[in-house]
C-alpha cells in the first residue's frame, strides 16, 4: 500500500471555497470497504457492540468485535457507517489495522488512536478529521459492551 | 505539443477515460456554447483595445460594449443606462444590497429577504447586520420552500428600504411570485408617497427558463451571471433602475457610471449579451424539453429506489431541477460513488461545505438535519438527454444498494 500518494479525488465544497483531496487509500477503502456487516445474523454472534455518533450530526458508526476469550485478542470486527466518503474509509481501515497481526488485545484496541488511522490513511483534509474519524471512539463502546456483558 | 494540450496538462489532474460522462449540474455552472465563444474569440486578439480609448481600436470596443448593453437592455426591458457590468453573481447581489443599503441608510435601517437566499445575499445582509445597524427581516418558506407575497406585505415596515427575493432557487428550484411580490411593493410606494422600499431579485438560476422583463416584473435591481446561462465566468449584469441610488463596492476610473469602475470585459460581456440573447430565445422550447425529462428522473428515482423523497415543490419549481434525499446514505459518499461512475451532481450534505452545517435551503424547508444530508441535486441542461437520465437511473440504484449496505441506517 502506497500512502504517500495524495492525488487525484478532487472534491469542491458547495461554496466554492476550498477543495479538497482525498488519498489514494482513502479512495480506496472508500469503494472497496472490508470487514462491513454483510450478514445480519453473523454479527448477533458477536460479544460486543458499539455505536457512536448520529444521523443529525452527519455521523454514525456501529462497531462489532468477536474477542477470543483466552489471548483476549479480538479476532473479528465488522462495522456499518453512515457518513461520508472519509467516515466510510476510516472505519474500514481501522478494520484492518486491529484484525493485523493476528488481531490486537482488547487493551491494545482501547489505545487505538484517531492520529494512527488518519496516518495509514495517508492524511485527510482538516476539516474531516474531527468528524469522520470516530470509529475509534465506537470500538471503545463496542470494547466496553463485551467488558459488560 | 498544442498549446490546448499544453493547458490540459497543466490545469487537469484528473485523468480523462472514455467513460460516458454525464454532466447533471448545470445549476452550479454551464459549458460555454459554441456561438458564444464565437462572438468572443474577435474579443481576445482582434478588438482588444480598452474602451476608454479614443483611437479607432479603443472606439472598436467601446462599439462592441454599446451594443452588449443594448441587447441585454432590450431583453430586460430596461434602459441601455440600467445596465451595470459586474465580474458576476455575487459582486451583481453585493453591489445591490451593500450599495443600496449604504446609499440610502438615512432613509430606513430595515430589509427584508429569505431565508432561502444565495450566500451572496444573505452573507451581505448579514453583514449589514452585524456591523452597520441594519435589521433584517429572513422570511421563513413553507415545507415546499415556497415564500408569498403576503409574507413579503406583512414584512414591510415604515422603515423597510429594500426587499431581496431570489427568483428561482439555486437549490430546490423553487419560484418565487417575483412579479406579484414587485407589483405589491409598487402599490405600497404609491399609497405612501415615497420611494422605498425598492426591490431586488436575483435570477442567476431563472435566466434559461424565465421571463425577465424587468418591467413586468416590477423589481428594481436585478442579478444576471454569465456562467450559468451558458456564457462566460467572471461576468454579469446588474439591472439597476433609473433614479435608484448605489454607493459603490469599488473606487477607479469612473467606468459604468462610477458604479463598477475597472477596464471592461470585453469579451466576457459581449458573450454574456449572446448568452443570454440565446437563453431567452430558447427558454420556452427548452422549459418544455427538460420539463419532460425532470418529471421521467423524478418519477422514475421515487418509484424504483425506495425510501426516498422530493425535496421542494412538485409544479413550482424550475423545469431543471431535481433534489432528492437518499434515506440512510449520507449526500457526499453517493456524490463521490456516482463521479466514479461519470455521473457529476451536486449535495446539500454538510461534507461538503465550509461551516460542516447541512444545507441552509433544506433546514429552512424544516427537513431534518439527516435527511439534509441525504440530499442530491441534479440540474439539466441544454445537453441533457432521455439517454442520459436512462443511464443515471441504470447505476443509481445499485450504488444506493451498495451504500445503503455499508450503513446502520438503512
Amino acid at each position: 500500500m502506497n500512502t504517500s500518494t495524495h492525488s487525484i479525488g478532487d472534491v469542491t465544497s458547495c461554496d466554492h471555497s476550498q477543495s479538497w483531496v482525498y488519498t489514494d487509500v482513502v479512495k480506496d477503502h472508500f469503494f472497496h470497504p472490508r470487514n462491513f456487516v454483510q450478514d445480519e445474523e453473523e454479527v448477533n454472534t458477536f460479544e460486543g457492540h458499539g455505536q457512536y455518533g448520529s444521523p443529525a450530526c452527519g455521523d454514525e458508526m456501529h462497531v462489532w468485535i468477536k474477542v477470543d476469550p483466552d489471548s483476549k485478542r479480538i479476532t473479528d470486527f465488522k462495522w456499518r457507517t453512515f457518513g461520508c466518503a472519509s467516515a466510510i474509509a476510516a472505519t474500514s481501515i481501522a478494520s484492518e489495522i486491529v484484525l493485523e497481526n493476528g488481531g490486537m488485545t482488547i487493551e491494545e484496541a482501547k489505545h487505538l488512536k484517531p492520529q494512527t488511522i488518519i496516518e495509514r490513511l495517508g492524511g485527510l483534509p482538516n476539516r474531516k478529521i474531527h468528524c469522520s474519524v470516530l470509529c475509534d471512539k465506537a470500538l471503545l463502546k463496542a470494547i466496553e459492551d463485551y467488558e459488560n456483558r | 505539443m498544442k498549446i490546448q494540450e499544453k493547458v490540459k496538462k497543466l490545469y487537469f489532474r484528473t485523468q480523462k477515460t472514455n467513460k460516458l460522462f454525464v454532466y447533471l449540474d448545470h445549476a452550479a455552472t454551464t459549458s460555454v456554447d459554441l456561438r458564444v465563444q464565437e462572438v468572443m474569440l474577435s474579443f481576445l486578439d482582434q478588438t482588444y483595445g480598452n474602451p476608454s480609448s479614443l483611437y479607432q481600436k479603443g472606439m472598436e470596443a467601446k462599439h462592441a460594449l454599446d451594443q452588449a448593453r443594448e441587447q441585454i437592455a432590450k431583453i430586460l426591458h430596461a434602459k441601455e443606462q440600467e445596465i451595470i457590468f459586474t465580474s458576476g453573481g455575487t459582486e451583481s447581489d453585493n453591489l445591490a444590497i451593500l450599495g443600496f443599503a449604504r446609499a440610502n441608510k438615512e432613509k430606513g435601517k430595515h430589509l427584508i429577504t429569505t431565508k432561502l437566499e444565495h450566500h451572496a445575499v444573505l452573507e451581505a445582509m448579514m453583514q449589514l447586520e452585524k456591523n452597520e445597524g441594519f435589521e433584517v427581516t429572513f422570511l421563513e418558506p413553507n415545507k415546499q420552500g415556497l415564500i408569498t407575497a403576503k409574507q413579503v406585505k406583512e414584512a414591510v415596515r415604515s422603515d423597510t428600504i429594500l426587499v431581496s427575493v431570489m427568483y428561482a432557487n439555486n437549490e430546490v428550484g423553487t419560484i418565487f411570485p417575483i412579479a406579484e411580490i414587485g407589483n405589491l411593493l409598487q402599490k405600497y410606494r404609491q399609497e405612501h408617497q415615497q420611494s422605498f422600499p425598492v426591490f431586488h431579485t436575483d435570477a442567476c438560476q431563472a435566466t434559461g427558463y424565465l421571463d425577465l422583463d424587468c418591467e413586468k416584473l416590477h423589481v428594481d435591481l436585478l442579478t444576471i451571471n454569465g456562467s450559468k446561462m451558458y456564457g462566460p465566468k467572471g461576468v454579469g449584469v446588474l439591472f439597476v433602475k433609473q433614479g435608484i441610488k448605489l454607493q459603490p463596492l469599488m473606487f477607479g476610473g469612473g467606468q459604468e457610471r462610477s458604479l463598477r469602475p475597472g477596464t471592461e470585459n470585453v469579451s466576457g460581456i459581449v458573450g454574456l449579451a449572446k448568452a443570454l440573447e440565446i437563453a431567452q430565445k430558447e427558454r420556452q422550447t427548452e422549459s418544455t424539453r427538460q420539463l419532460v425529462l425532470r418529471d421521467f428522473l423524478i418519477e422514475r428515482i421515487l418509484s424504483t429506489i425506495p425510501k426516498t423523497r422530493l425535496n421542494g415543490h412538485t409544479t413550482e419549481r424550475l423545469p431543471n431541477n431535481v433534489n432528492i434525499s437518499f434515506e440512510g446514505i449520507e449526500g457526499e459518499a453517493l456524490l463521490l460513488y456516482l463521479d466514479h461512475e461519470g455521473i457529476a451532481v451536486s449535495t446539500g450534505s454538510a461534507c461538503t461545505s465550509q461551516s460542516l452545517e447541512p444545507s441552509h435551503v433544506l433546514t429552512a424547508l424544516g427537513l431534518p438535519h439527516e435527511q439534509a444530508h441525504s440530499s442530491i441535486r441534479f440540474t439539466l441542461g441544454r445537453s441533457t438527454t432521455q439517454k442520459d437520465l436512462e443511464f443515471v437511473l441504470s447505476v443509481l440504484p445499485q450504488v444506493v444498494k451498495k451504500l445503503r449496505s455499508l450503513s446502520p441506517l438503512a
